[in-house]
């Protein structure tokens, strides 16, 4: 890792900010899921928001942003409304997808936040595709797409990988590297633990960043996107990270040991930046209490307004299964089995 | 209107909606230089660019990804996969992504892609290779399906296929590219999904043949008329998703017995699906149990004995339709 200088006192602090607020809003929202207020699976992003705010940094607002079914933090990083991420969460229906995808599938089109994603590998197509579209419409906009180490394994990395390069599509890759593929460890996964070598065979360049540290993953994750942008080539980086929690909620852990956790927690990316920021005069305790008091407070405040959005009515169970039209004139239409029980659309 | 093969009928919507619609482009193996396994995009390279006719690797799920993702951002991709068997690489993309997308993400996002291939058996290349498949996404909610069985359905589907903003999965026949129709000259003709044609008009028994056995079930009626008096109507529901299910109920009211035709397998069927529908929504019309006839529940042979009698012929469809006039064919015995 190089030894980068702190960036203007502004930006340090708003990373610290935006890496604080994604720490607090994911232990409250674990908090959530033991009390029975979040559904289904819960990935957490404890550890690895160095990762996240450093790549977001790096990106222009128009830039696409796409990653897995571990992202409230992007999507937090990339500007949403905690309240929204927090409602979607709670199946709300001011929910950022009111209420449709949940914790895997956060989405916020404003904001070029173009997804979280539950299949593994599923999302570097639909990268390559962005990329497509950017070079189609002579736009020099790039994409970021984010994907676990597992995720190499997949198929569509070797596809996407060879299809992006062969186009010359603006588009980073970018693997975070956090030791494990759900309970696989890397060396059990991957033949190849270098993982950004893994697209070399596919004329994809590599690089690598200490995903731990938000200064690094940002200088690196710049000038991949700039050779992305600017040579239309592109590229592979590994961010090399370490979560906190289990994979999900439900991971008893048996995969790792205590000491290892250990370790790696004395780099946490919020301690070591916080303590620099302190240490370089940019920031007083004072202020460091603060910035953590207020991500509470935006957290307590996500969560009141996702326990006073309502429920989605039962009626809107099949609104936007279709984009209707003459021809799509609502769910039934596609599929006519008793248009009485199934009007959702059109009564919306 | 002009006569043309189908293949050429399809080369024309997709030569005039790429002439319409600067953000439509092509996407898929050998489609560009090659001209198509099919020849269906033969001459779109040369006059249109390699940035608008794309050929791809071998890398089918991506190649539909590559689709979707630009499809989220602006573009109406249409994606040809080769034939449909190959479509199983890209079911994730299909199903997990292009059909959900936009449900999944609370309609904030729409997916208008089209994926282009043919099915069908008939051609001695096996199991792998012979496959009939529109029951698999007929399946799926989100997507819309189209099965033209005429040169004019080719052309005025997929130009409404591609003008749409869901994902639709197009599905051609290998056997029918060679055939030849009459075609509108118009360049706005289109055909709206959800509009079944009735092919021939009948009033004892109403025949739905799906893809190419519709025209299977045309000839099978006419045979039934000459040498049995019997006289069917012959119904092409054109799209799956939207089904004109109206059509064929109204159809069925009239004759009171129904046969449906399909190439695929029986076991949860588009004639499966349609009896059921029938059953739920037109059972007092009903003189007879809907009767199937479908490709055999076995994986496609490849001996031309075995692979001509695992899918349905004329023969097939006379019978089962005979079978639902048991009483009538005893009575004139009698």
């Amino acid at each position: 890792m190089a030894d980068h200088r702190l960036p203007e006192n502004e930006i340090a602090l708003d990373w610290l900010t935006s890496m604080t607020l994604i720490r607090r809003f994911e232990e409250r929202a674990g908090e959530q899921y033991a009390r029975g207020k979040v559904g289904g699976f819960l990935h957490l992003a404890i550890g690895e928001e160095a990762t996240i705010v450093g790549a977001v940094a790096a990106l222009r607002p128009t830039d696409y942003m796409i990653a897995t079914y571990r992202s409230h933090g992007q999507a937090l990083a990339r500007g949403s409304e905690p309240g929204r991420v927090m409602a979607e969460l709670f199946g709300r229906v001011d929910g950022l997808c009111r209420g449709r995808g949940g914790s895997m599938h956060m989405f916020d089109r404003e904001r070029r936040f173009m997804g979280g994603f539950g299949i593994v590998g599923g999302n570097l197509p639909l990268a390559a595709g962005f990329g497509l579209t950017s070079d189609y419409l002579g736009s020099d906009d790039a994409t970021l797409c984010q994907f676990g180490d597992g995720a190499t394994n997949q198929g569509t990395f070797g596809e996407s990988l060879n299809l992006a390069a062969l186009w010359r599509l603006p588009v980073v890759f970018m693997v975070t590297n956090n030791q494990f593929g759900m309970g696989t460890s890397l060396e059990r996964h991957s033949a190849q633990t270098d993982l950004q070598r893994k697209g070399e065979g596919f004329g994809v360049p590599g690089m690598e960043c200490d995903g731990m540290d938000v200064i690094d993953t940002w200088a690196v994750t710049k000038e991949a996107l700039r050779i992305a942008r600017e040579e239309r080539q592109p590229v592979l980086v590994e961010a090399i990270n370490y979560r906190f929690r289990g994979h999900s909620i439900a991971d008893p852990e048996d995969y790792r040991t205590e000491e290892e956790v250990l370790a790696w927690s004395k780099r946490d990316p919020l301690v070591t930046f916080g303590d620099r920021l302190v240490a370089e005069g940019v920031l007083s305790d004072e202020q460091r209490q603060a910035i953590d008091l207020e991500a509470t407070e935006t957290v307590d405040a996500a969560v009141a307004f996702a326990e006073a959005s309502p429920e989605p009515q039962p009626s809107s169970l099949y609104d936007d299964v279709y984009v209707l039209s003459d021809q799509v004139r609502g769910w039934y239409s596609a599929d006519h089995r008793g248009a009485e029980l199934r009007k959702g659309e059109e009564l919306s | 209107m002009a006569e043309m093969r189908y293949r050429e009928a399809l080369n024309e919507a997709l030569a005039e909606e790429l002439e319409r619609d600067p953000n439509v482009y092509l996407m898929g193996q050998d489609i560009g230089v090659f001209g198509g396994a099919f020849k269906v995009t033969a001459g779109l390279m040369e006059r249109f660019g390699e940035g608008r006719i794309r050929d791809t690797p071998i890398s089918e799920n991506t190649i539909v990804g590559i689709g979707v993702g630009s499809a989220m951002t602006g573009l109406r991709p249409v994606v040809e996969l080769m034939t449909i068997n190959f479509s199983l690489l890209a079911l994730d993309q299909i199903i997990n992504h292009a059909a959900h997308m936009r449900y999944m993400f609370g309609g904030q996002v729409s997916v208008p892609i089209v994926v282009r291939m043919p099915q069908g058996a008939g051609h001695q290349l096996g199991p792998t290779h012979s496959h009939s498949f529109e029951a698999l996404y007929l399946h799926v909610p989100g997507l819309l399906v189209a099965v033209p069985s005429t040169a004019a359905d080719a052309k005025g589907l997929l130009k409404t296929a591609i003008r749409d903003d869901n994902p639709v999965i197009f599905i051609e026949h290998e056997s029918l590219y060679s055939q030849r129709g009459e075609v509108p000259d118009d360049p706005d003709f289109t055909i709206p999904f959800g509009l079944a044609a009735i092919r021939r008009e009948g009033t004892d028994v109403t025949i739905i043949g799906i893809s190419r056995m519709a025209q299977t079930a045309e000839r099978a009626a006419e045979q039934l008329a000459a040498e049995h008096g019997i006289e069917a109507e012959v119904i092409d529901p054109r799209t799956l998703r939207p089904l004109d299910l109206d059509a064929i109920l109204e159809s069925v009211a009239k004759t009171n017995r129904c046969v449906i035709v399909e190439e695929g397998w029986p076991h949860g069927g588009v004639g499966a699906n349609l009896a059921a529908l029938i059953g739920e929504q037109g059972f007092d019309d009903l003189d007879a149990p809907v009767g199937r006839v479908t490709g055999v529940d076995a994986p496609m042979p490849y001996a031309r004995t075995l692979e001509q009698i695992a899918f349905p012929h004329e023969q097939q469809v006379i019978e089962a339709t005979l079978a639902l006039f048991g009483d009538r064919r005893r009575a004139s015995r009698g």
